[in-house]
């Protein structure tokens, strides 16, 4: 490009490169405050993106003229921007061009933090890989943290500081809040409000009650969905005071789950998979397994992983509850009226179940269950013996737990009181994310200055007059608590690309420093918890290094902490310890089941959570378990319910099965709030209960999330925040188009996932070998083409541990440049996904079994795409992967058309953004970046084998076993993938493929894939009749 | 003994100067006819919505069609073999016949050579339009280059191009020798300069000669020797995109027969669509007779029927393999939600064309002249039951999908069919449609010539 690009991105790197002298968190914190930077960014990215955007420039005209007169010349392609590559001149001393750099932090989500490792590639934070010294993450991330980095990059992020629109300054800002300040120091500061979401880190609650204490007449409300309300309200009603729960999946043989999705969303998430599917791992005819009772109010991730499940009503679930609580012999519980009799027939079943396996069961109840529930969950872990060892109680994790709803209503009822004049809100959208009937939009006008930290301007911004950007974790100094308190620092990977601030540095704008900025507010707190001895050195050796520098240089002996706790991201032996409650008062009363009308459940979304992830185009294309949805949500209800409201659904015939289906619009009343949705009909939905998740629906989100899915926060009220009943749901005229991927449940007989029982898989081992046809590898009159002398690369997906969660999908589109396609593309067929995790529904309409199937490129010895391919672009390397070669690749499409797995994606258009400059940070150099009119596909993460492979010559030595981790299987919590040398007898996926339950996908097509899977097993009770059970 | 008395393959009362005549006026008049403009204007504005389509094409890429995953073949594939089956009665008229002395060929060969071009040329444009990155298509090319890197000589692909290429050149220079004599009789016929100068340097100096017509029968015989595998090869070439994949309605060894069958059979309906308004239009009955119209309306019911065998035979082995994806894949191309497509194609293909067998329909010419339609329609039917069906349900139920044409779609279909008319009315009218050379040897003359002469 211009002389003046090349002189900008020099200039940058200069900067970058000048400050890296010393430790790179210091160096980033300085360059947080470095204007010239910003400045750079600035100026650089909108002139390129005007060139680039206006549709109907004058060199776009002509281009298109030219092309048409000279019959579309074979020149009309995409022509990539021209860009010099300028080197560094001083050469900073951790930096080598073309290594990535790893930092840990933490991501708070809900105001609990996860432990990330950071890949950053000179200085742009490109990648997430989880923690493995964090005790949630330990090195796997939920989808979220994954689709974090492109929301740093998001290009419609808030980039300035505006007061009624007009871009304004931090200095501005921070002198008009002094200024109201001094009035309101004589008022102690009545008037003044902080609404901000649930608070996990230690020091900014800390500079919440400074503030509190200077203000005395000020308060601070907290307001978010967390789905943690109905526990919350539980642990005061059962122990009189506020506890968290955690569980021990690890340690439990039975698990019982009352409407909780444990295995998706909620604190501790990725260590309770990882936990549970351990104990579902299974070597041989000896193993064994746990078992899972699930009774649920809509069909989850958790539910599909059920040995049993019934779904019901949430009122049914409670009646269960009580059921299974009543029998258990928890004193004071009345079994109200509610279930049918062949679910009231396997209560004695479980029960039974339970109470063999005493102090090695969990009873869990879920967000959709009042706290009633939740009550008795806690009594029938105490009534089997299971606190303390499965079941653990300790403080809560979130630094000043309140009854979120109650805050907030409190603070509508002070604002329409008159009561506030400055409002300050820290993060979240309480506009939008507000029940129904909390009037808080409203109220807000009465309001006479408002004040909004935001990522973006949203949808309560607009109801603000002063918009302050927010920070992305990444760019921002703070810290955070794990879900059994672990304490991580988070620490910055890159200065703000815009004008960020982070809640840190807004809050020290209202106390008497506002020049503090946030890592001096969190280095400082934990140099005051160092001192006090609240946080001390994991191992002896460091200890004493500690003890000595500590005698002569408290300084010193702090930086030493410092470093380590930042090194490592998380502070040693933070976790909470395990406190005595003990139950109180008498059991509270389940009301029977309501009968008649039906009932509603609200969720978050599998893929853009609470709606704040809806401007994430990764995450909006995310497929959402069972529904296989993107894009939108959907009311889902059960067939026979759609049946009697007369609902339907049809594929279109663009995309169909893959891609669209055109589904009936229903009208949902709801406390007398209607709303107007698309309806998906789900198998295994209770009848008479409609499923909606939340998040969508958004106004002011970005040019990515505006317009998609409908808002449920619309007939959430705050009685009912996850479940309710009373609803009133009718079909409605109108038809919207849904983009599903491979919406097609029913697996036709056709054995993609082997399945069986524990039980029968004992007395057949060798079920698989009967029943998948392999031919013999010497089957053919032809001598091999391949020895593999070398390293031979292969794979092994464990079925029996996959839950379905799609971590692996978004790990894989982050780490290899796969674009997003947009809604109508995805209706079309053609979303981009290299590895995608099919669904199939087997047995009972109303209650499936549902079976998850991670599908990556099954790189086949015998690979019917490589021989087709009139260029040779897909290729058979020596090791066994087909190569995909991009730059040769002329897009005739063959290879897909002949790939039996279909793994392969194809550039139909140009789907990569070349023209956002934002998005170029976010791609992984290692990769190529594909355009319009090639294939792509799957290749083992080949960049991250060469790495290895280079490094292993280095050392003369070869690839260690598990040295490799793919994209797909870093992330995975579950354990599910494993990927390395099947030459090497003793490597973990030899010895997996080795077992009985191996099997290819389609093997008797002699396709001999190197990816195979271990086939699923269930573990049913036998005293169980099979309606529920596995169909094996 | 009983001779079975042919009928004349041309009208009685004809000479050699009447035949001239009656053939290069159509060329050398000067009054366009005015259903010629107005037809001529209707093929242009389709080509040119074709340029339109092509430029739209190269500007966003493929996706512009209504192909996805799993459905990655659409439109383009089904009008490349499409067109390349009928681009095969040109040279099986020209080539075939000729070996076998079948004379009634000759009033029909050059314009169905002329088909044959236009048809490869349309179907040439597809496998180019259809690449994902279309302006390196010389890739597919063994060419010697700085890389080393040749094609991939197992690809069915690669094979096309040289099939497809090795029969447009041979039908090129079959159909250009074959019209040397001809195009000298225009320039000798032929009043304004200009049209003296361009057929003057077309005939390539004919002059007569005996030795130039011993030359140009000898080049006639050898062209005719190397079109003739080239009939078969070429469909079976084609057929090999699908048959050699895996795709359960593809992997099938009965497909190369079946699609030469098919090829032929659309090729004679082609020619039948195009000969019939032409007998019309240019007074042409004495040359196209009854008779051809007949003999033609038999070698559609003969291909027909083994076409029909073909699709008995695809229904048996399905059942026969006894394996799920087959079964499943005919039961979908029959039940599924293109069964519409399928048991279109069964009427258009089968069924209607049963007519054929009664005489009265053979020699109605409308009636013809519409069964040659629906044969048109019909094949291109298949093709799409083809790739379609074949392509949207394979293995894995996960990636079932559908496919729907766009408008682009359609309009680059409809746009070669006006490039292939344009190309044909500029045929019509700038060199004779009927070779006059080889009308005259059907003369009674001739034939007294040839035995008591000397």
């Amino acid at each position: 490009m211009s002389a003046d690009h090349t002189l900008d991105l020099a200039s940058i790197r200069e900067r970058l490169g000048a400050s890296r002298g010393r430790e790179y968190w210091r160096s980033l914190e300085e360059l947080t405050d470095n204007k010239g930077f910003q400045e750079i960014l600035h100026r650089e990215f909108p002139s390129r993106a005007s060139e680039w955007l206006d549709p109907l420039g004058r060199r776009t005209f002509l281009k298109l003229m030219g092309a048409s007169l000279a019959l579309a010349g074979v020149t009309a392609c995409t022509k990539q921007p021209e860009e010099l590559i300028v080197p560094y001149v001083t050469q900073p001393q951790e930096i080598v061009l073309g290594k990535p750099l790893y930092f840990a932090t933490a991501m708070t989500l809900g105001g609990v933090s996860t432990g990330l490792l950071i890949k950053s590639n000179e200085g742009r934070p490109t990648k997430v890989e989880g923690n493995v010294l964090h005790p949630e993450s330990l090195g796997s991330t939920s989808v979220y943290a994954q689709g974090s980095v492109l929301s740093l990059y998001d290009p419609d992020r808030a980039q300035s500081i505006t007061e009624l629109g007009q871009t304004s300054t931090w200095t501005a800002f921070v002198g008009a809040m002094q200024t109201i300040l001094v009035n309101k120091k004589t008022t102690k500061g009545a008037g003044l409000r902080f609404l901000s979401e649930t608070v996990g880190s230690p020091s900014l609650a800390a500079q919440f009650r400074e503030l509190l204490q200077e203000y005395p007449a000020a308060k601070w409300h907290q307001y978010e969905q967390t789905g943690r309300e109905p526990a919350r309200a539980a642990a005061r009603m059962a122990f009189g005071r506020d506890v968290d729960t955690q569980y021990r999946f690890d340690r439990a043989d039975v698990v019982l789950s009352l409407d909780a999705d444990f295995l998706d969303c909620g604190p501790g998430t990725l260590r309770y998979v990882r936990d549970f599917s351990a104990r579902r791992r299974v070597t041989g005819p000896d193993s064994t397994m746990n078992r899972l009772y699930v009774a649920e109010s809509s069909l989850t991730n958790t539910g599909s992983m059920a040995d049993h499940r019934w779904a019901l009503r949430p009122s049914q679930v409670a009646v269960f509850a009580a059921a299974v609580a009543a029998a258990l012999g928890v004193k004071g519980v009345t079994v109200p009226a509610g279930l049918d009799a062949a679910t009231q027939g396997h209560v004695a079943a479980v029960v039974k179940d339970l109470q063999q396996h005493t102090g090695k069961s969990v009873v869990i109840a879920g967000a959709q269950q009042p706290p009633a529930v939740h009550v008795l969950a806690h009594a029938m872990n105490a009534a089997l013996g299971n606190v303390g060892t499965t079941v653990v109680y300790t403080d809560p994790v979130e630094a000043n737990p309140v009854d979120q709803v109650e805050s907030l209503r409190e603070l509508v009822a002070d604002m329409q009181a008159g009561k506030v004049d400055l409002l300050v809100i820290v993060g979240g959208n309480p506009v939008y994310t507000a029940p129904a009937d909390v009037p808080f939009a409203a109220a807000m006008a009465r309001v006479a200055l408002r004040v909004h930290l935001a990522s973006h301007f949203n949808e309560t911004s607009a109801h603000c007059q002063w918009h302050v950007p927010e920070t992305h974790y990444l760019e921002a100094w703070s810290d955070g608590r794990a879900y059994d308190g672990t304490i991580s620092v988070a620490q910055p990977l890159i200065a703000p690309l815009y004008e960020g601030k982070s809640a840190h540095d807004l809050l020290a704008a209202f106390s008497s420093e506002p020049s503090r900025t946030g890592y001096q507010v969190v280095r400082e707190y934990w140099k005051q918890q160092f001192a006090s001895g609240a946080v001390k050195p994991a191992s002896p050796a460091e200890a004493a290094a500690v003890q000595q520098l500590a005698g002569t240089d408290g300084e010193s002996a702090f930086n030493l902490f410092w470093r380590k706790a930042l090194n490592d991201g998380v502070m040693p032996n933070t976790a909470l310890p395990p406190v005595d409650v003990t139950l109180s008062g008498a059991m509270p009363a389940i009301p029977p089941a309501a009968s008649g009308g039906m009932e509603i459940v609200f969720r978050f979304d599998p893929t853009i959570y609470d709606g704040r992830y809806a401007n994430n185009g990764w995450l909006q294309e995310l497929p959402k378990p069972i529904t296989r949805l993107t894009w939108d949500n959907a009311v889902l209800i059960s067939p026979a319910t759609a049946e009697r409201l007369g609902i339907g659904a049809r594929y279109a015939y663009q995309g169909g099965e893959h891609g669209q289906q055109l589904v009936d619009m229903a009208e949902l009343t709801f406390e007398g709030r209607t709303l107007k949705a698309p309806v998906s009909i789900t198998p295994g939905m209770p009848d008479n209960c409609a499923m909606v998740t939340l998040g969508y629906g958004r106004t002011r989100c970005g040019k990515v999330g505006d317009g998609t899915g409908v808002d449920a926060n619309r007939i959430r009220t705050a009685a009912a925040l996850w479940s309710g009943a009373g609803l009133q749901m009718k079909k409605v005229d109108g038809e919207f188009h849904l983009a599903t991927v491979g919406a097609h449940y029913n697996m036709e007989g056709r054995g993609f996932v082997q399945v069986s029982t524990l039980d029968e898989f004992r007395k057949h081992p060798n079920f698989v070998e009967e029943a998948v046809e392999t031919p013999a590898a010497d089957d053919t009159l032809y001598p091999p083409d391949h020895l593999y002398t070398g390293y031979a690369w292969g794979m092994s997906i464990d079925l029996n541990a996959c839950v379905g969660c799609n971590a692996c999908v978004i790990a894989c589109q982050a780490e290899n440049n796969i674009p997003v396609v947009g809604k109508d593309q995805v209706m079309a067929g053609r979303e981009m996904h290299w590895i995608r995790v099919d669904r199939y529904f087997e047995g009972p309409l109303d209650n499936p079994v549902v079976y998850s199937q991670p599908v990556p490129c099954q790189q086949c010895e015998n690979a019917p795409c490589e021989l087709v391919c009139p260029v040779g672009a897909t290729v058979h390397s020596s090791e066994g992967l087909n190569d995909m070669v991009y730059n040769r690749c002329v897009g005739t499409r063959y290879c897909s058309n002949n790939c039996p797995y279909k793994v392969r994606r194809f550039n139909f258009l140009l789907y990569q953004d070349w023209n956002t400059a934002s998005l170029k940070f976010v791609r992984n150099p290692d990769v190529t970046v594909r355009s319009r009119g090639v294939m792509e596909k799957c290749t083992y993460c080949v960049q991250r084998i060469q790495e290895a492979k280079i490094e292993s010559e280095k050392q003369n030595r070869k690839v260690k076993d598990g040295e490799i981790l793919t994209a797909c299987q870093a992330v995975c919590p579950a354990d599910v993938i494993v990927f390395g040398d099947i030459n090497d007898p003793n490597s973990r996926v030899s010895k997996l493929k080795a077992q009985t339950r191996n099997y290819g996908l389609l093997a008797d097509l002699n396709t001999r894939p190197r990816t195979t899977y271990l086939a699923l097993l269930k573990n049913p009770n036998p005293e169980i009749a099979p309606a529920t059970a596995v169909n094996s | 003994m009983a001779v079975v008395e042919r009928p004349p393959v041309i009208g009685p009362g004809h000479d050699f100067e009447t035949v001239s005549k009656a053939i290069s006026e159509i060329v050398l008049t000067r009054k366009t006819p005015l259903g010629w403009v107005f037809g001529f204007l209707m093929a242009f504005t389709f080509m040119m919505i074709f340029l339109m389509t092509a430029t739209y094409l190269f500007l966003k890429g493929v996706g512009i069609w209504g192909i996805n995953i799993p459905v990655a073949w659409g439109f383009a594939i089904v009008n490349f073999v499409w067109w390349i089956g009928i681009g095969h009665a040109g040279t099986l008229i020209s080539a075939i016949l000729l070996l076998l002395h079948q004379k009634w060929r000759m009033s029909i060969s050059r314009f169905a050579e002329a088909m044959t071009l236009f048809a490869v040329a349309c179907a040439g444009m597809f496998p180019l339009l259809h690449m994902g990155r279309p302006w390196l298509f010389y890739w597919m090319f063994p060419y010697p280059n700085t890389m080393t890197v040749w094609p991939q000589f197992r690809s069915p692909l690669v094979w096309d191009v040289f099939a497809v290429s090795t029969y447009a050149t041979v039908s090129l220079v079959f159909w250009y020798v074959g019209l040397i004599p001809d195009v000298a009789t225009l320039r000798d016929r032929a009043k304004s300069p200009f049209a003296r100068k361009a057929f003057g340097i077309l005939s390539l100096g004919w002059r007569g000669s005996a030795r130039h017509w011993f030359r140009y029968e000898t080049a006639s015989l050898l062209l005719a020797g190397l079109a003739t595998p080239l009939v078969v090869s070429v469909h079976t070439v084609v057929s090999f995109d699908f048959a050699v994949a895996i795709v359960p309605g593809w992997h099938t060894t009965i497909f190369p027969p079946y699609f030469v069958a098919g090829a032929i059979y659309s090729g004679f309906a082609m020619v039948l669509t195009l000969a019939i308004p032409l007998r019309a239009a240019y007074r042409l009955e004495d040359f196209v007779t009854m008779w051809h119209l007949d003999v033609m309306a038999k070698v559609m019911l003969t291909t027909g029927l083994i076409l029909a065998y073909g699709y008995g035979c695809e229904v048996f082995y399905a059942w026969y393999s006894a394996d799920t994806f087959e079964r499943y894949m005919m039961w979908n191309r029959m039940f599924g939600p293109y069964a519409v497509a399928y048991w279109a194609l069964i009427a258009t293909n089968i069924v209607i064309p049963q007519l054929l067998w009664f005489k009265k329909v053979r020699t109605n010419v409308p009636l013809l002249f519409f069964v040659s339609l629906v044969v048109n329609t019909g094949m291109w039917l298949e093709r799409y039951v083809i790739v379609i069906t074949s392509l949207h349900r394979d293995f894995l139920v996960s990636s079932w999908g559908r496919y729907a044409p766009t408008v682009w779609d359609w309009a680059t279909f409809t746009g070669t069919i006006g490039l292939f008319l344009t190309l044909f009315f500029l045929f019509i009218r700038f060199l004779p449609m009927i070779s006059i050379v080889e009308m005259r040897t059907l003369l009674p003359q001739a034939g007294v010539k040839g035995k008591e002469a000397h």
